[in-house]
């Protein structure tokens, strides 16, 4: 997989001796979108201001699309767009002014034609004249997109995108990722919305307390960690595990009234249909039965306990 | 060279030139000519000449130079003051553009707006003032290297300055003194020993003389003395921006 954001060995200590990223490497696969799934403090947002030229790094390496994000800063950044986390527009300015400008700042030619396709794609068009200042915090994130796709990035970063954004504008917002990459576009997003990165990532990585911790296929890392399980409600209580059933994925709750079973979701349901017949066969009556199965939140959960 | 960048941020602060232009042009040319109607008419009128120059004409240069300074350094110290306050300044952060760029844009656009300032007080003391340039290419060449001088000194206030008390604090305090005291109203040739000497420590003695000389061909200092200064707080503050970039002093964490 070509990978177009590569970190190496990253380190991040700020003036105030604080560490916020420690050792991180992390490769971006061209095309995909990656989701940066992590605790508010993580240091989502610092990793992200490294790659993008807002941060110095303490130690490490970042390429994007194979420049270094130092020695060959301005191939590098010409690559990037970025929507910060805050917003923080000028407030004077136009709509179109301003979007005018971030093109103008990443060094390409006017195009208006282009700049009119993206205002009208995030539904900015009629308000291209208005004041910045006067319009909504919703049109104002969108203002934000505009001028982070004025100057037609390969590699988006979405730092918290939907935070605090109203329901309309992150199912705008998501479709607009998708489109996005349809086109090639490379997209990283940030958030701690679980249900952002399950609905909307090809990968996910994790990052709590400056460390990556994991970086996996959503698919995989479903698989790999989706656990289901099946509560059975007893007629009578049990003692212990009945011999004969298998005991390694059963266990007892609720002072003997509910087995548990445990099963990987992605099995062919053979164990469930055993485990009742076996049941049965044991003359062990189950009033009531129900499923879980464990998200990504669960996923995400136990993963930041452990570290 | 990303010649686009520049261009964005020139038009950018311009913009806000226009915007403001109550604030910007209006206020400062409305408070040279009160200047002019006290000390140039009023006063003036009973004054003698200095080095053969009426009271009313010798006192233009200075007062183009008084303004020419502090609105320089208000222009370029706000122009890049208040991205970073509100935050905007992760854009050109993140943009592919070199500092000089970045400099080129905000200084060139501070140093433009104070120069048009420059010459609208020109324009506005020939109502009150018969005044003749001996030396225009000096004058204009003067006006241009102080405007950039001083811009630049702006910009590196408003990297600084971290509330918009200290961007204020030395235009009013540092400057405005200074130039009052740098021989905008009289001859430092007028003042007894040993205040003649330590004057010259006052580095807007030079400019104002060397931007009188432009006008009248007379100088409290050699204009050689007074060039070669003006190039010195140009370096000076050419260093200053270099080292702020290399370190990434309080732009960069
Ligand atoms: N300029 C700074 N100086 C010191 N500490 C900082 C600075 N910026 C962020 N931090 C700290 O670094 C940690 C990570 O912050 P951040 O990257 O914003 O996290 P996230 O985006 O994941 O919420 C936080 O504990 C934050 O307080
Ligand atoms: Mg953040």
């Amino acid at each position: 997989m070509e990978s177009v954001i590569s970190v190496q060995a990253l380190d991040k200590t700020y003036d105030s001796g604080f560490s916020a990223l420690r050792n991180v490497h992390l490769d971006i696969h061209k095309g995909e979108i990656f989701a940066l799934l992590g605790p508010n403090g993580a240091g989502k947002t610092t990793l992200i201001s490294i790659i993008c030229g807002i941060v110095n790094p303490t130690v490490g390496t970042v390429k994007a699309d194979g420049y270094d994000i130092v020695k060959d800063y301005r191939k590098a950044r010409g690559k990037i767009g970025l929507v910060p986390q805050e917003l923080c527009t000028d407030a004077f300015e136009s709509v179109w002014a301003t979007v005018s400008f971030s093109r103008g700042l990443f060094g390409k030619a006017p195009n208006p034609a282009y700049l009119e396709q993206v205002l009208r794609q995030l539904s900015l068009w009629e308000k291209k004249d208005a004041k910045i200042r006067e319009l909504s915090g919703g049109m104002k994130r969108r203002v934000m997109i505009a001028k982070a796709l004025s100057h037609e990035p390969d590699i988006l970063f979405l730092d918290e995108p939907t935070a605090g954004v109203d329901v309309e504008l992150r199912r705008d917002m998501w479709e607009m990722v998708r489109e996005l990459r349809e086109r090639g576009v490379t997209i990283i997003l940030t958030t701690h919305y679980i249900e952002e990165a399950e609905e909307m990532a090809d990968r996910i990585g994790v990052i709590n307390k400056g460390e990556i911790i994991l970086v996996e296929d959503k698919s995989v890392l479903m698989d790999k960690l989706g656990q289901k399980q099946l509560h059975l409600t007893l007629d009578h209580p049990l003692e212990e595990i009945p011999s004969g059933l298998n005991g390694a994925s059963l266990a007892l709750g609720e002072g003997g009234h509910t087995l548990i079973y445990s099963y990987d979701s992605h099995d062919d349901n053979v164990g469930v249909a055993n485990l009742l017949s076996n049941l049965s066969t044991q003359g062990i009556n189950v009033k009531d039965l129900h499923s879980t199965e464990s998200s990504l939140e669960d996923i995400f959960v136990n993963l930041v306990k452990e570290h | 060279m990303n010649l686009y960048a520049i261009l964005a941020i020139y038009k950018f602060e311009m913009a806000r030139t226009w915007r403001t232009l109550m604030q910007s042009i209006a206020s400062p040319v409305l408070s040279t000519t009160l200047y002019f109607v006290v000390f140039g008419t009023a006063i003036g009128s009973r004054m003698g000449e200095i080095d053969g120059v009426s009271y009313g004409a010798f006192i233009i240069p200075g007062l183009v130079m008084l303004s020419l300074l502090s609105e320089s350094i208000s222009n370029a110290s706000f122009g890049i003051f208040f991205p970073k306050f509100s935050g905007t300044i992760y854009e050109v952060l993140s943009a592919p553009v070199s500092p000089f760029e970045i400099v080129a844009g905000y200084v060139g656009a501070a140093a433009s707006k104070s120069m048009l300032l420059g010459l609208l007080i020109l324009a506005t003391a020939r109502i009150f003032v018969d005044y003749q340039i001996e030396h225009p290419v000096w004058m204009i060449c003067f006006l241009a290297l102080t405007a950039v001088t001083f811009s630049l000194f702006g910009f590196i206030i408003g990297i600084w300055a971290d509330d918009f008390q200290k961007l204020q604090v030395i235009p009013l305090m540092v400057i405005t003194p200074l130039t009052f005291l740098g021989g905008a109203f009289y001859s430092i040739n007028m003042l007894p020993e040993p205040w003649q000497s330590i004057t010259l420590f006052n580095p807007v003695v030079y400019l104002i003389s060397g931007f009188r000389w432009a006008f009248y061909g007379v100088a409290d200092v050699h204009i050689a003395v007074s060039f070669g200064m003006t190039l010195f707080f140009l370096t000076l503050c050419l260093t200053g921006i270099w080292w702020i970039f290399r370190t990434g002093y309080r732009i960069k964490s």
